[in-house]
């Protein structure tokens, strides 16, 4: 492919020959499909832009346009910025001056939080995976066992005496006690990952380094890790939207300046005894949304291959 | 002195003994096959002398030098691996120049050794590319620039062909030869392939689990081949083994029954030695002449298949007890389904193995 593809290519619309060998009616079918799954998140984001009165109307308003002409004038609802703004101040009582709803932080704790643990899952991690991979120990599945059995248990049953620790060695509410939380329920996934992917990989390449000169460390960084970055990738998404979306943890184990945006969410939507706003709780999903999106989608290709790697014969 | 020798070498994984008591010495210049099937501990004995694998007991001795703990990289060694192993990240010249680099040469040096392995290699039109963009042929011929740019006490290689197509390893043996040829170094292959073995060896080593079975010139393991296993590996179309019990031996020919025929086979006077009892007659699909009428010497089989090869035809016939025997005729030789055929074995080519496996032999 040419470097100055357009952006519909370069988000892979026209990769080579795609609807050649399909046809234009199963592509045309997929898409079809792809929308229905997709309707839900496409819902949200026209709540958030659609004025409060209009979120529960009935019939409901299902476009922000008219698309020309195509779709009946009271289906259509004109698009508002206001949901988003309120979502960092509007006012708590009615009639009230608008306040901070002190969202910017939370955004900005989940941000930290989601990604600071997820690094650090994947660091730890991946030197463990090629630990286990490369220097079995004796008994190595057992350990690896015993590793995922910390995911086994609903995270309801875990719960209790996770508090009660945070309790004693004072984390609760701590940025570092949910960060570590977070880092231990990740590692077990990232280890399973990551030493699946250096399964996978030829040892002779390794072999012919250690030959030509290179250290353990050396072969490890630069032989190694090169080949597993799709891995890498798609571990830190996997691991990113888990985090990212958690609530129960967060919600008993973080304070007032840790909470994070799943928690906030439910209290902004909650509390004021006015009912639900649905148009304030779709803006904050739609903000929420975003940083995954992006992150999946700058490495939707590595993603792709790590999802889809030891399928294929190399 | 350029030269490899392994002592009394053994590899034990567990309980399971890869390697036995394997002895092999490669002279300066010299290019060693160890083949043998699947499974027989080849590619471990190469993997110990390259470091990458520790010898349970005995010595792995490198340019004169005990190296049993010496890291692979001070062993001054190149390797050349069967999926050739080369740094996917890294660019073809990268690749080749990589030990270089870790042997701390000039930017400079570095390019002028890499260009010029790849010109004798043919890899000039494609130093840019990255080895997931080029051709199995050229991957291969990489991995040979890898191991040849610098100048090591020896030489690896494991498997070197097994990934091309026909044509091409038929051309690849001939380059590899060739190089090798001028750099008289001590060189280990390891295949599992004896036309690879006997077309590029000096000496071929064969092992079976774990054992070295035979050291020799690729025309000693084939025309001298020491024990049963060998006789049945080297050779193709594959030697045929009939069992057969000797009664005695008289000027040159022994007296042996075997699918109740009596036969007078020429073999040779070590035969003399041999007490009357159970051998195998080893008797290579070449090594017979097939004439008009039943004597006291020949062998009496109907022929069930015939499969040309070109300039020669090889029949597959059946004694009447049911002994398989392969017979290769001149292409000109007209031989129909269901005809009995009279074989004279020659006795040059006849091999007598004893009852311990091993071939008798003056």
């Amino acid at each position: 492919m040419s470097q100055s593809s357009s952006f519909l290519e370069r988000i892979g619309f026209f990769k080579s020959g795609n609807v050649g060998e399909s046809g234009w009616g199963r592509t045309l079918g997929v898409g079809l499909i792809s929308l229905f799954y997709f309707l839900p998140v496409l819902f949200i984001i026209f709540t958030s832009l659609k004025p409060q009165d209009m979120a529960l109307s009935v019939p409901p308003t299902l476009s922000p346009t008219s698309l020309f002409g195509l779709i009946p004038d009271h289906y259509v609802f004109t698009p508002t910025l206001e949901n988003f703004s309120s979502v960092f101040s509007r006012s708590m009582t009615s009639g009230g001056a608008p306040e901070p709803t002190g969202f910017d932080r939370y955004f900005f704790n989940s941000i930290v939080i989601a990604s600071t643990s997820v690094f650090l899952a994947l660091i730890i991690g991946t030197l463990a995976a090629y630990g286990f991979s490369r220097y079995p120990l004796k008994g190595n599945d057992t350990y690896l066992f015993i590793i995922l059995t910390t995911r086994m248990l609903p995270a309801i049953v875990v719960i209790i005496p996770v508090i009660l620790m945070f309790r004693v060695v004072g984390l609760s509410g701590s940025y570092i006690g949910i960060i570590l939380l977070y880092t231990a329920f990740n590692l077990a996934f990232t280890i399973w990952m990551m030493k699946s992917f250096f399964d996978e990989l030829s040892t002779d390449v390794e072999d012919a380094a250690r030959i030509d000169g290179s250290s353990e460390t050396k072969v490890f960084l630069k032989i190694c890790l090169p080949q597993v970055i799709a891995g890498l990738a798609a571990t830190f998404v996997f691991g990113l939207i888990l985090t990212w979306n958690e609530f129960l943890f967060a919600l008993l184990l973080t304070g007032p300046d840790t909470r994070t945006v799943p928690v906030a969410m439910n209290q902004a939507v909650s509390s004021g005894g006015r009912g639900t706003d649905w148009t304030l709780l779709a803006s904050i999903e739609t903000l929420f949304l975003i940083p995954v999106f992006l992150v999946t989608f700058f490495l939707q290709d590595h993603l792709l291959r790590g999802v889809t790697f030891g399928t294929v014969k190399r | 002195m350029s030269t490899i020798e392994i002592r009394k070498i053994t590899k034990k994984f567990g309980e399971f003994v890869a390697v036995r008591d394997a002895d092999l010495k490669v002279e300066a210049g010299e290019v060693v096959c160890l083949l043998g099937p699947s499974g027989c501990g080849k590619t471990t004995t190469l993997r110990m002398i390259a470091g990458l694998e520790r010898a349970t007991s005995g010595d792995v001795i490198i340019a004169g030098q005990r190296m049993n703990e010496l890291a692979p990289d001070k062993r001054d060694i190149a390797m050349v691996f069967q999926f050739y192993a080369l740094y996917p990240a890294l660019t073809v010249g990268e690749n080749i120049a990589m030990p270089l680099h870790y042997e701390g040469l000039s930017a400079a040096e570095q390019q002028a050794r890499v260009k010029k392995v790849a010109d004798i290699l043919h890899l000039g039109d494609v130093l840019d590319r990255l080895p997931g963009r080029i051709s199995e042929g050229e991957k291969q011929r990489v991995a040979v620039a890898r191991a040849i740019v610098r100048d090591p006490n020896c030489f690896l290689f494991d498997e070197p062909l097994s990934r091309l197509d026909v044509e091409l390893r038929h051309s690849m043996r001939g380059q590899i030869k060739g190089v090798l040829s001028n750099l008289s170094k001590a060189t280990v292959i390891v295949t599992h392939d004896q036309l690879e073995a006997l077309t590029m060896a000096d000496r071929i080593a064969i092992m079976r689990d774990g054992l070295i079975e035979q050291v020799g010139s690729p025309h000693d393991v084939f025309a001298k081949p020491a024990n049963l296993f060998v006789g049945s590996f080297i050779g193709t179309p594959q030697m045929n083994l009939i069992s057969a019990n000797f009664k005695s031996y008289n000027n040159g020919k022994a007296k042996v029954t075997f699918d109740k025929q009596d036969v007078d086979i020429g073999v040779n006077h070590a035969v003399a030695k041999l007490k009357p009892g159970q051998i195998t007659v080893g008797i290579r699909p070449r090594a017979f002449s097939v004439v008009g009428k039943d004597t006291k010497d020949t062998i009496e089989a109907v022929s069930e298949l015939i499969e040309p090869m070109g300039a020669e035809t090889l029949i597959h016939a059946r004694t009447k007890t049911g002994n398989d025997i392969r017979v290769v005729v001149p292409r000109d030789k007209r031989v129909k389904i269901g005809e009995t055929l009279h074989l004279v074995p020659d006795p040059a080519q006849t091999h007598i193995f004893g009852e311990d496996g091993k071939a008798v032999r003056a």
